[in-house]
């Protein structure tokens, strides 16, 4: 192992890693938490529920969003649920089961003390949530309902309709808004981080701009928090929030926390094509749609056959693509499995659709076996919505589906307290790159952003600050002026380029190049290739953007700039990570490491590590660590569908 | 298709505002109306222009930041979707289409159709919550709920806080805003405790934001893009009726 990665996890028994720890971590007395500050950045799951629980415990908490409002995180668009360990369905869940699986589902990728603990305090998860008057589905008798998700064998997924990461997300900001109430946390609303402040090493404060006046601010604390989700928009189309950026943790990574497994990102199988250059972003279909329908492409291409259509097409013509190399699991092939399918047909020229990047999911022998009363009860939101998208009838003829990036495994690496490798400065939740492995299973997002908000980082920032002392740090030194110089040096540099693209001409180009390259199938002649297109776009980028509108107001062509700047960044040490990263692990396929049969092939005994990146320099290549991860408790096996 | 915009601009707060006019050509049907909108702000941002300024993000109808009003309709002219589901097909060439913001005096405008939402925030902080805090809660079974009340409770959880019920009466009213939160917290036994003073607070601060009474004219339900009921209104009323009767909390 690396000398300079010091995961501290815990000694002993995996069961007792956590409570004993727990017990390890020095408190900071109740009457002394008032004299300390700290800041959050970010309120949607993660963030909101940290922010909140500190509040509670008696620090003093800046929470800060770009959004309009802290509920309007993209947390909320979470669809499917939550999980947890409740066993609440006597089916033989437990604790260990959801770390197994989850271990498991992440390809043997991520950290085990980390996993477990996630499943432990996610029963205390769904108490919380409850109490906060989350109106989770219920049966008959008044308890609470499961559902098996995303292949579980078990069925531990507590929801709320489709929008469980609404109803979380609400409950998280009730909590924050009764301490902001309280006076404990002071909310600041379209502000965004653009750096982090260092004294003597340790993270102490950030650089905001207010997005409406765009004053450039600077808050001091003890502390600082990052809760700022995931970078899937470095690819443009995904279905991440339009405002949802990197900018935060990249700039955190600039000033010396090192990023973790960036090129770990997920690729959703049943979103809604793209439909023309104008697409703005994708919009994802629940996965349970696999439930019902069939995926097919034709046998042989036909160019821009539209799924009116396609009920013409006779049986005999049609490749059943998931069915016929994959009999056991079918349709229901994991994630990563449907999505690379779904891209070697289109690849092949049998894609569907005006673009020829889409294939059918059909539901003509669901309606007919079941009824079409049936498939409406069970799909009848998902329908109207593709419907209203699309306008095709999916009762009448298919829906046409392709693969989008959903979620970004990797993230700042963070040792067992969820710190950074910068002293004080932690990550949370899709921020970080803790639980997932290379892989997340469906309804583990919520599960994790809650567990690391409401129930690990009240326990741990503790043992930081206890030892910090109280003292605070006045925003008139010398690294709080540098650093709101550098912010301020840099806006007016982007704003002068006056060139002649426009921003998301460049995010356009760096979304197609990374997609290409970087996305679910990589190779290293691909790789290389990439790197050149995003080191040229990135200079291009510098001298050749246009920012229209002023320094002094609400300028969101500013906002997307700053942005843009940093997802360029971060897709060159994208590429440079999958390059070193030379197995199919996880969401991604490396294609010079696969099975005689073409499928994906795992390499443990070289690649069972993080890698953690560390930024050396405007002008030089990143340094790479590595964490070598041991399992003690679960056996590595190879994934198989057939 | 050919279009001509109508949309409302305002630098500032301060700034008085006016409508323009823009001319958008090549919409596809398929293009959602804010990607209609990005493609008149990239050709904007190329002649030199400041781009029409509007809130937006998750774009998939949930989060609630998307505020306009066009053609006169919060969200447009279809029912029960937000401004980012609603598509151009619902449009035909040579349309004339009106673009403004949200307008209500607790919704002071910001730049062009952007629009300040806090006193809604600012609602929910009056009390629009229970008091617990974290850790230390019995187990999610130890209290059933009644499907039916926990069915009822999530509709009314549905809100997405846009605002567009605001915009659509005629007194710039929140009441569905806020008895959709009283209505989830009042069915549930977790909110029981405080029934009372939770409604109390919530109007009074409703009040003091300067939002309009409320005379039931429906328009709310109407446009609201998630079909909360007017349903949550009478609940509110008689929430705060019983507790003003038997409390003097506020």
């Amino acid at each position: 192992m690396s000398t300079v990665l010091n995961s501290k996890v815990p000694a002993g028994p995996l069961a007792d890693k956590w409570s004993k720890h727990k017990f390890d971590l020095k408190v900071v007395n109740p009457s002394n938490k008032r004299k300390y500050d700290i800041i959050v950045v970010g309120t949607g799951l993660a963030g909101a529920s940290a922010a909140a629980s500190f509040g509670e415990l008696g620090y003093n908490v800046k929470a800060f969003c770009f959004q309009d409002s802290p509920r309007r995180a993209h947390s909320i668009a979470a669809q499917g649920g939550i999980n947890a360990a409740k066993n609440y369905q006597n089916d033989g869940d437990s604790i260990f089961r959801l770390f197994y699986d989850t271990v498991k589902g992440g390809d043997y990728r991520s950290r085990e003390a980390n996993v477990y603990r996630l499943a432990q305090v996610s029963v205390d998860i769904i108490d919380q949530c409850v109490a906060q008057g989350v109106p989770f589905a219920r049966d008959y008798g008044g308890l609470l309902a499961n559902r098996s998700f995303g292949g579980a064998q078990v069925s531990r997924t507590f929801y709320a309709r489709g929008q469980t990461g609404q109803q979380l997300l609400l409950g998280a900001y009730s909590a924050i808004s009764r301490q902001i109430a309280n006076g404990k946390v002071k909310m600041y609303n379209r502000s965004e981080m653009l750096d982090v402040v260092l004294v003597d090493g340790k993270a102490r404060g950030i650089i905001t701009r207010n997005l409406i006046t765009g004053e450039i601010e600077s808050h001091s604390a003890h502390a600082v928090v990052l809760a700022t989700g995931g970078y899937g928009n470095v690819f443009f189309l995904s279905t991440n929030a339009m405002g949802s950026n990197v900018t935060a943790a990249w700039r955190a990574h600039k000033k010396g926390a090192f990023f973790a497994n960036p090129c770990f990102t997920q690729i959703h199988p049943t979103c809604i094509p793209v439909s023309g250059d104008h697409q703005s972003k994708l919009t994802l279909m629940s996965e349970s749609l696999r439930n019902d329908g069939r995926v097919w492409v034709p046998k042989k291409g036909i160019k821009g056959l539209t799924a009116k259509d396609s009920v013409k097409i006779a049986e005999a013509d049609r490749d059943y693509y998931l069915e016929r190399r994959y009999p056991s699991f079918g349709n229901l092939v994991p994630r990563d499995v449907a999505s690379r399918n779904a891209k070697n047909v289109c690849d092949e020229g049998r894609g569907v659709g005006a673009t020829g990047l889409a294939v059918f999911l059909d539901f003509a022998d669901a309606i007919k076996r079941d009824g079409r009363d049936t498939i409406e009860a069970k799909y009848g939101n998902l329908f109207d919505m593709y419907q209203q998208i699309t306008g095709d009838n999916p009762y009448e003829m298919p829906m046409m589906i392709y693969p989008a990036v959903h979620y970004t495994m990797g993230g700042l690496w963070v040792d067992y307290n969820l710190m950074t490798t910068v002293p004080g400065l932690y990550a949370t939740g899709e921020c970080n790159f803790s639980d997932h492995g290379a892989n997340r299973l469906g309804a583990s997002a919520l599960m994790q952003g809650l567990a690391d908000g409401y129930f690990v980082i009240p326990y741990t920032i503790g043992d930081y600050l206890a030892t910090l002392g109280h003292e605070k740090v006045e925003t008139t030194h010398e690294a709080f002026v540098q650093a709101e110089k550098e912010v301020r040096d840099r806006i007016n540099t982007l704003m002068n380029i006056n060139g002649e693209k426009t921003v998301d001409d460049f995010h356009k180009e760096l979304g197609k190049i990374m997609w290409e390259y970087c996305g679910m199938s990589r190779s290293e002649e691909g790789l290389k290739k990439a790197k050149g297109m995003v080191q040229e776009l990135k200079t291009e980028f510098w001298k050749n953007v246009k920012v229209v509108g002023g320094t002094d107001e609400l300028n969101m062509s500013l906002e997307k700039a700053n942005r843009v700047a940093d997802f360029l960044e971060l897709g060159e040490l994208m590429i440079d990570d999958a390059m070193v990263r030379a197995e199919s692990c996880g969401g991604h396929f490396r294609e010079e490491s696969q099975t005689p049969e073409g499928e994906a092939l795992r390499i443990d005994d070289k690649f069972s590590f993080v890698s953690a990146w560390e930024f050396a320099g405007d002008n030089s290549p990143e340094n790479l660590h590595k964490e070598d991860l041991v399992f003690e408790n679960v056996k590595l096996t190879q994934r198989s569908y057939k | 298709m050919n279009l001509t915009l109508k949309i409302w601009r305002q630098k500032n707060a301060q700034d008085k505002g006016k409508m323009e006019s823009f001319n958008v050509s090549d919409v596809s049907p398929d293009m959602s109306f804010l990607e209609m909108l990005d493609v008149l702000n990239e050709q904007l941002t190329r002649k030199g222009i400041d781009p029409i300024h509007f809130d937006h993000d998750c774009r998939e109808g949930i989060c609630g930041m998307c505020s306009m009003v066009i053609n006169g309709r919060p969200h447009g002219p279809k029912d029960l979707i937000t401004t980012c589901q609603l598509h151009m097909r619902s449009f035909k060439e040579g349309d004339v289409i009106s673009i403004e913001p949200w307008r209500a005096g607790a919704f002071p405008v910001i730049k062009d159709l952007v629009v300040d939402r806090t006193s809604f925030d600012r609602i929910i902080q009056a009390g629009g919550y229970v008091n617990v805090n974290t850790g230390g809660i019995p187990d999610a079974n130890a209290i059933p709920i009644a499907k039916k009340i926990a069915d009822e409770a999530m509709d009314a959880a549905a809100c997405i806080g846009c605002g567009a019920c605001v915009a659509a009466c005629k007194n710039a009213s929140a009441m569905l805003f806020v008895s959709a939160k009283v209505s989830q917290l009042a069915l549930l036994p977790q909110g029981q405790v405080e029934r009372q003073t939770r409604v109390e607070k919530m109007v009074a601060q409703m009040d003091k934001e300067g939002f309009g009474a409320c005379t039931n004219t429906g328009a709310c339900e109407a446009e609201c893009p998630k079909g909360i009921s007017l349903t949550n209104i009478a609940r509110l009323n008689r929430e705060f009726f019983s507790a003003k009767l038997t409390s003097d909390n506020i």
